[in-house]
C-alpha cells in the first residue's frame, strides 16, 4: 500500500469518511460521486480493489479534463460489509451529501438494503458486482456479470467435461438462494439430475461434515457459491480431506482469488466465468494492470469487481457527456438509445437499454495444479438477455422489484 | 454403507466438532468462566496466534515450532493488555465487556491497515485417509488429539501445581490469599496470559485449514462463549463435558440436516442448558459432590 493509500486509510478509520477534492476545480461545480464499498470486515478481501479502480477511474478522468468539464468528486464511506451501515449511508449520501450517482454495493444482501432507499429517494445507482440477476430497476444500472452469463456457459460446459451429477453448495442467502435456482434449472435443462444442495450460513468456517455429505452424494462436480473470506476455508479443508472433484463457481477466483490465498493444490479444477481477473491476457487487459499497479502497487488483486468499477465510471462520464445533463431522466433517454458501449479491459461491452445491464466477453478461468490460470475457453459478448426475455423492459416500464426464474416478471 | 463406516464417520465427525468447540472455548473458560473477565477480544486473541503462526512458517519454520509463537506471542500481548486494561477493570466487571469490545475493534482495523485484508494460506499438512466410501484429513485428527491433551494440560496445571492452587485461591478469595503472602496482581496476570496464550494456541492450530483474515476471530467466539457459558465456572469439568454435549447436537444435527440446523440446534442446547442448569455443568457437578 501506498502511503498516501496508508494515510487515506488512517483518516477513514478515525472519520469514516475519505473525501477526494481537488483543489484546482475547487471552484468549479463537481460531479459528485458516492462510492459506498466494504473496506473492513467480513467482504473488505474482496472489495477494497473496488474503491481503488473508482480512485484510479476518476484520477484519470480528472487529469483529462472531468466529465463536461466539470471535476469529478469521490465521497466515500466504508460500510463494513454491513447491511445497516449501506442503509445509513445511502441516505447520507442521497440527502446530505447530495451526489448526483452512487456506486454501491458487494453481497445481494446490501444490495437489497440499500436498493428501497435509493427508489425512495429518486436516486441513481451502479451495483458493480457479479450477481444472481434479475434486478429490473430504473433507478440501478448493473454492471456485474448475471446468471445468464455465468450460469449458462459455465454448468453446459462443466456437464460435458466431466458428467451429469451435480451439486451445489452455496452462502445461504440470498444470492446462493437464486443462484443455486439457476444452477438447478441450468442442470435440468441439460438433462443432468441434482445429486444434492447444502446452503451455508455466512461465517460458518468448519465443513467436516459438508465434505462428508458431498462424498455421499458422489456427485461429478461441486458448485461452489461461497461467500465471504469465512466461508473460504471450505477448499483448504476439502483439499486436505482429499475431495478431488472439480468445483465450478461464478464467484470464487474472480472475487476472493483464493487461488493466491491458499496453498496449491487446494483450488486444483476450479473452473470460474469470469468477466476479467488479473491473468487475462490481452493487450486492453495487460494495459489497464499496469495502470492498476502503476498507483496500487500493493493491490494483492486485480479482480472482476474492480475492472467493473473501474469501466463503470468511464460508461457514466459517456452517459452524462451525451446526456449533457446528470439527471437520471435525461441519462435514461441516452440508455435506452441501447448504443452505451465502450472497450473495457475485457473487451466490448454495451448496455442493455431493457435491464440496464451489461453485455460481457466470459472467460472461462481454470485453476490448475499449481495454482497458475489458464482459459480454455471464451465467450464473447454475452447478453443479459434473461431479464428482457422474460419481460422487464424499462424503457417502457419501472417495476423497480427483483426477479427470479419462479418468480419472473408479470405477464402484461 | 457398513457399520463400522458410519460409526467412524459419525465419530470423525464428532471428534472435529468437539475439538473446534473445545479449543476455541479453553483460553475463554479461563479468562472468562474462571476470572469473570467478559473478554469480547477473545476472537482476536485466536487471530493473533493464527497470524503470528502463518508468518512464522512462511518466514521457515516447522509448523510446529510456528503453533509455539504463535501462543507465546498471544499470551504475552495477554499480559500486556492485562497490565494496561483489564488489571483496573476487575471490580467493574461490565465495564470490561466495553473495554474488550473495543479493543477487539482496533485489533481487527488495526490488522487490516497493517497487514492488509488477507494473508496468504500455509496449508494442511499430513494429507488424508480412507475409511469405506470417505476420505477424511489426518490433521483433524491432530486437532482433536490436541482437544483431549490441552483438557488433560489444564487439569493437571490447576490441580497438582503451585501456580495452579495459587491461581485458584487469589480467583477465590483474593483478599485472603494477599493476606497469605500470594502475589495476587502477578497471579492475576499469569492467568490472563495463560487464557490469551490458549487462545493463541488455537489460532495456531487452525491456521492452517482457514482463510487468514483480520475478522477470522469472529467465527471462533460464538461457539466459544457458548461452550463456556453453559460449561461454568472449571476447566474441567465445565468445558470438556459442554464441548462433549454440544459437538454431539452439533455434528448430529449438521449431518441430519446441514449447517443451519448443526446452529440452530447448538443455540437451543444452550437455552434449554442453561434454563435448566444456571451456573453450568461444573455447577452441577460440584454441586452434587458436596
Amino acid at each position: 500500500m501506498t502511503r498516501s493509500g496508508m494515510r487515506g486509510l488512517r483518516a477513514a478509520a478515525l472519520t469514516g469518511t475519505l473525501v477526494f477534492a481537488s483543489g484546482a476545480y475547487a471552484a468549479e461545480n463537481p460531479i459528485k460521486l458516492g462510492v459506498l464499498e466494504d473496506q473492513s470486515g467480513d467482504f473488505a478481501a474482496a472489495t477494497i480493489g473496488k474503491v481503488h479502480a473508482i480512485q484510479l477511474a476518476a484520477e484519470e478522468i480528472n487529469k483529462a479534463g472531468g466529465i463536461m468539464g466539470r471535476p469529478l468528486e469521490l465521497v466515500t464511506y466504508d460500510t463494513q460489509s454491513d447491511n445497516t451501515r449501506y442503509q445509513e449511508f445511502m441516505r447520507r449520501v442521497l440527502q446530505r451529501d447530495k451526489v448526483d450517482v452512487v456506486f454501491a454495493g458487494f453481497s445481494s444482501a446490501s444490495r437489497e438494503a440499500y436498493r428501497p432507499i435509493v427508489d425512495q429517494f429518486n436516486g441513481f445507482a451502479f451495483y458493480n458486482n457479479q450477481y444472481e440477476g434479475g434486478v429490473c430497476d430504473g433507478h440501478m444500472v448493473v454492471t456485474g456479470a448475471v446468471p445468464e452469463q455465468q450460469f449458462s456457459t459455465l454448468i453446459p460446459y462443466m456437464m460435458q467435461t466431466y458428467g451429469k451429477k451435480v451439486y451445489t453448495l452455496a452462502a445461504d442467502y440470498n444470492f446462493g438462494q437464486i443462484s443455486a435456482e439457476w444452477v438447478r434449472k441450468i442442470v435440468k435443462e441439460n438433462g443432468g439430475e441434482m445429486a444434492g444442495e447444502e446452503f451455508i450460513p455466512l461465517g460458518v468456517s468448519q465443513f467436516s461434515q459438508s465434505i462428508q455429505n458431498i462424498q455421499k452424494a458422489k456427485p461429478d462436480f461441486v458448485v461452489t457459491l461461497l461467500v465471504g473470506t469465512a466461508q473460504a476455508s471450505y477448499y483448504e479443508q476439502a483439499a486436505s480431506a482429499n475431495v478431488n472433484l472439480p468445483m465450478a463457481s461464478s464467484v470464487n477466483v474472480g472475487q476472493g482469488y483464493e487461488h493466491k490465498r491458499f496453498k496449491p493444490p487446494s483450488l486444483k479444477d476450479m473452473y470460474v466465468t469470469t468477466n476479467y481477473i488479473e491473468e487475462i491476457d490481452s493487450p486492453k487487459s495487460k494495459e489497464f494492470y499496469a495502470k492498476f499497479k502503476a498507483k496500487f502497487p500493493n493491490e494483492p488483486y486485480v479482480n472482476q469487481e474492480a475492472e467493473n468499477s473501474y469501466l463503470a465510471l468511464y460508461l457514466y462520464k459517456q452517459m452524462v457527456e451525451r446526456a449533457k445533463s446528470t439527471n437520471r431522466d435525461e441519462i435514461r433517454k441516452v440508455i435506452a438509445m441501447g448504443d452505451v458501449c465502450m472497450d473495457a479491459p475485457e473487451g466490448k461491452v454495451c448496455i442493455d437499454p431493457k435491464s440496464q445491464h451489461m453485455s460481457h466477453t466470459i472467460y472461462l478461468a481454470k485453476v490448475g495444479a499449481d495454482h497458475s490460470i489458464s482459459f480454455p475457453k471464451v465467450w464473447e459478448d454475452i447478453k443479459p438477455y434473461w431479464l428482457g426475455d422474460a419481460g422487464c423492459d424499462l424503457t417502457k416500464k419501472d417495476p423497480m422489484a427483483q426477479y427470479t426464474p419462479s418468480n419472473p416478471p408479470p405477464k402484461p | 454403507m457398513d457399520i463400522a463406516t458410519l460409526a467412524f464417520s459419525a465419530l470423525y465427525q464428532f471428534g472435529d466438532a468437539f475439538a473446534f468447540l473445545v479449543l476455541s472455548a479453553c483460553g475463554l473458560a479461563v479468562i472468562f468462566g474462571m476470572m469473570g473477565v467478559i473478554n469480547l477480544a477473545h476472537g482476536e486473541f485466536i487471530m493473533c496466534g493464527a497470524y503470528v503462526t502463518a508468518a512464522t512458517v512462511h518466514a521457515g519454520l516447522p509448523l510446529p515450532l510456528g503453533i509455539l509463537c504463535g501462543t507465546l506471542a498471544s499470551a504475552f500481548v495477554g499480559v500486556l493488555v492485562e497490565l494496561l486494561v483489564i488489571r483496573h477493570l476487575y471490580d467493574r466487571p461490565l465495564d470490561t465487556i466495553v473495554a474488550t469490545w473495543g479493543l477487539s475493534l482496533i485489533a481487527t482495523q488495526g490488522t487490516l491497515i497493517l497487514v492488509g485484508s488477507t494473508m496468504a494460506g500455509v496449508g494442511t499438512p499430513f494429507g488424508s485417509f480412507q475409511v469405506g466410501a470417505y476420505s477424511y484429513s489426518i490433521y483433524r485428527i491432530v486437532l482433536f488429539v490436541a482437544a483431549l491433551a490441552v483438557l488433560a494440560a489444564l487439569y493437571a496445571l490447576f490441580n497438582w501445581t503451585r501456580f495452579g492452587v495459587l491461581a485458584r485461591a487469589t480467583i477465590q478469595v483474593p483478599h485472603m490469599a494477599a493476606a497469605l503472602g500470594v502475589d495476587t496482581r502477578l497471579i492475576y496476570s499469569l492467568t490472563f496470559a495463560c487464557g490469551a496464550g490458549l487462545a493463541g494456541l488455537a489460532g495456531g492450530l487452525y491456521a492452517p485449514t482457514m482463510t487468514l483474515v483480520p475478522t477470522m476471530g469472529a467465527t471462533f467466539i460464538m461457539e466459544a462463549f457458548v461452550t463456556v457459558v453453559i460449561g461454568g465456572a472449571d476447566v474441567f469439568l465445565g468445558t470438556a463435558p459442554a464441548g462433549g454435549i454440544l459437538a454431539i447436537v452439533k455434528s448430529g444435527m449438521t449431518s441430519w440436516q446441514g449447517q443451519l440446523f448443526g446452529q440452530i440446534g447448538l443455540l437451543i442446547a444452550v437455552i434449554i442448558v442453561v434454563r435448566v442448569l444456571p451456573k453450568g455443568i461444573s455447577g452441577f457437578v460440584l454441586r452434587e459432590r458436596t
